[in-house]
């Protein structure tokens, strides 16, 4: 509850702070923020991805809520929600959210609202394999070559460990985040990020892991894990991580 | 040997000149603004004109006259010669063409700027050929006052416009991201920095905006939710909306040049392909069919081409379709990654990237005639976009490792470099 609160007080302050005009040509209040997450860990690519959900607050069948695992799986795959999981496509396309940046009721909500949804056997958030650095399940990095998207031999024991574990327990709900190294296009490395991130989830599907329960989104260059300008730092942002719902 | 009148020597051959005389940007910025702008090269043959100091009470400041000479000078097209000891002709005088010529100038620009009782201004100018000794145009505003140096950049464009025959792009907007302290922030402003309004920012990147064809709207994809998602955003009062937030990604917004629909790439069916949806959002149709990663759709200004990057053939290219997808045609063939297409709004010129070596440059291909030519020497160029008079090229890169944007002319000889302390990245110009 706190969570809520603090959440919607935020995103009300911010939305005021907002409305103070920058511009000197027209009267009118143009500078809009958008709201922090509270879990959000800027420029930490590890960070609160998918705690940060936004809900679609209260629309039926908006099962592709903008957000991360914690809400967009919560109706995705139906523990909870009501939603029914379908295929993403034909849901998401009734989904459709207006957004008011001024409405903070909706965002707010979110942060409260990502607590709760998890149901299910497993729990990676208390698993400690999950941290256990001797424990192949604590290993969450696929690293890449240079404009490639293929999984290495040397990943392959990585990938089969979280495949089985999302295959013994069909209720948890990941995320595969794509990552390219800086150079060239933005949104083409967007499309090779999602190639990465896809590339993993086949590789999971074909162990036996249910679509619905691993969603693949691409970062692109826009989270580098290393800031710097060499082969050092690309070869560390060539990457596909994987995260589990309330993370 | 140069004609005695260099101006009736441009006006006579002006179609063979425009090939050469290249609309360049950006003016410099003024120190408010805190953007720094550096010229590298310039045309062969500037013209030289004189801006007399306007008549009236304009401040320093918003003084329209300054914002002529400023852009005009950092254009790379002309010589500013000197006015001091002419004095303030104003603009309903006659003026004495014949001194003007003897001081080198081939056309000079007078005008006034008045405060009117109401706090509005009141601005006048006219433009003159000294050698023919004919006005080539004269306008009259009345604005608030805060809108003086947006005069200014009109001003100047349309004297570019008399004396080069090029429309001037002066009095445009761009919109750009700026990163610094942590947060991701899109703007909009001047074409010299000033006057700049944040549309949004986030802690998350904001990314690929791009300006509707009316200028009202701009569309752009958010991080904010840990994922892309495609927003359109009202300028005029900053509402906005989610309208691509599919499963997977969803990212490279581009309008349809009547501003009716959006082609997006979206991942929701597994795969990275081009859809086309209604701008106000609404059901996406694939059109991008057979690649693998389909990307980065950009229309042709009549509408019935879309330009995108694919590796279907092996390697990233570019290539076009119609608005079903059919009759697909490849532009690229030289060089093993050609990506990020840009059509010139009179549909000449593709800007794209190119990779050479270890270096992304900006490229441009003649679409009439197939030829290719890379127009940079930095090394990590991206996002480039057209101003609305189709000579020049506005793109963002890295210059000892910070984010700039940079405009090349398409045929490579003027340069312009702005920075701001921040990185600046993916900029758009406005129509």
């Amino acid at each position: 509850m706190n969570k809520v609160l603090v959440g919607v007080a935020m995103c009300l302050s911010l939305a005021l702070a907002g409305c103070s005009s920058t511009s000197k040509v027209s009267g009118k209040s143009t500078a809009v923020p958008i709201e922090e997450r509270s879990s959000g860990v800027g420029g930490e690519a590890g960070g609160g991805v998918p705690g940060a959900g936004v809900s679609t607050a209260g629309a039926p069948g908006a099962s592709l809520a903008s957000g991360g695992v914690g809400a967009g799986t919560g109706a995705r795959g139906g523990d909870g929600a009501g939603a029914g999981a379908g295929t993403a496509g034909a849901a998401g396309a009734a989904a459709f959210q207006t957004q008011a940046l001024g409405a903070a009721g909706a965002e707010g909500q979110s942060l409260g609202g990502s607590a709760g949804s998890v149901a299910g056997t497993g729990n990676p958030v208390t698993d400690p394999r999950f941290k256990d650095p001797n424990n192949i399940l604590s290993k969450r990095i696929i690293y890449f070559d240079f404009d490639s998207y293929a999984i290495r031999d040397e990943f392959r024991a990585i990938v089969e460990a979280h495949a089985r574990y999302l295959r013994e327990n069909p209720s948890v709900r990941s995320i595969l985040q794509g990552h390219t190294d800086e150079r060239g296009s933005r949104d083409y490395n967007l499309a090779l990020g999602q190639r990465r991130a896809e590339s993993v989830k086949q590789a999971m599907s074909l162990m036996g892991v249910q679509d619905e329960q691993v969603e693949a989104v691409s970062l692109g260059e826009e989270k580098p894990a290393q800031e710097g300008h060499d082969e050092v730092a690309w070869q560390l942002n060539r990457r596909t991580e994987i995260y589990y719902q309330g993370e | 040997m140069f004609p005695k009148s260099l101006l009736s020597f441009l006006t006579s051959v002006r179609p063979w000149l425009s090939a050469f005389l290249i609309a360049s940007l950006l003016a410099p910025a003024m120190a408010g603004a805190g953007m720094t702008i550096e010229i590298i090269g310039g045309a062969t043959n500037k013209i030289p004109v004189a801006i007399a100091p306007f008549v009236g009470d304009a401040g320093k400041e918003d003084d329209p006259a300054e914002v002529v000479r400023t852009d005009l000078q950092r254009s790379g097209m002309f010589e500013l010669v000197s006015t001091s000891g002419l004095g303030k002709p104003g603009e309903a005088q006659s003026i004495a063409h014949a001194q003007w010529r003897a001081r080198g100038a081939d056309a000079v620009v007078v005008g006034q700027a008045n405060r009117l009782p109401d706090g509005r201004m009141d601005i006048r100018f006219r433009v003159y050929d000294v050698v023919r000794q004919i006005q080539l145009a004269g306008f009259s505003y009345v604005v608030p006052a805060a809108l003086s140096r947006t005069v200014g950049h009109k001003i100047a464009d349309v004297v570019h416009e008399k004396l080069t025959g090029i429309s001037g792009i002066f009095s445009g907007r761009v919109a750009y991201i700026l990163k610094r302290a942590g947060r991701y922030e899109l703007q909009v402003a001047d074409t010299d920095g000033d006057n700049s309004v944040t549309i949004a920012s986030s802690p998350e990147p904001i990314i690929s905006p791009i300006w509707s064809p009316n200028g009202n709207k701009l569309a752009y994809v958010s991080f904010e939710h840990k994922k892309p998602v495609v927003y359109v955003q009202n300028l005029a009062d900053g509402k906005r909306k989610a309208v691509a937030n599919f499963r997977g990604s969803n990212y490279s917004p581009a309008w349809s040049p009547d501003g009716s629909q959006l082609a997006v790439t979206l991942s929701k069916d597994q795969t990275s392909a081009i859809y086309l949806m209604d701008a106000d959002g609404g059901d996406p149709v694939r059109i991008s069919r057979g690649g693998s990663l389909d990307t980065e759709p950009a229309f042709s200004p009549d509408g019935k081409w879309i330009y995108f990057t694919s590796d279907r053939g092996g390697t990233p290219q570019i290539y076009r379709m119609n608005t079903s997808g059919g009759e697909l045609k490849r532009m690229t063939f030289e060089g093993s990654y050609n990506v990020s297409p840009a059509i010139s709004p009179d549909g000449r010129y593709l800007a794209y990237i190119r990779r050479e070596g270890v270096g992304f440059h900006v490229a441009v291909q003649d679409l009439e005639t197939g030829q290719n030519q890379i127009l940079t020497d930095t090394l990590y160029d991206e996002s480039p976009s057209f101003a609305a008079n189709g000579r020049t090229i506005l793109y963002a890169t890295l210059v000892r490792g910070k984010g700039v944007l940079a405009t090349v002319s398409v045929d490579g000889l003027i340069k312009q470099r702005l920075s701001l302390s921040g990185d600046l990245r993916e900029p758009a110009w406005g129509p």
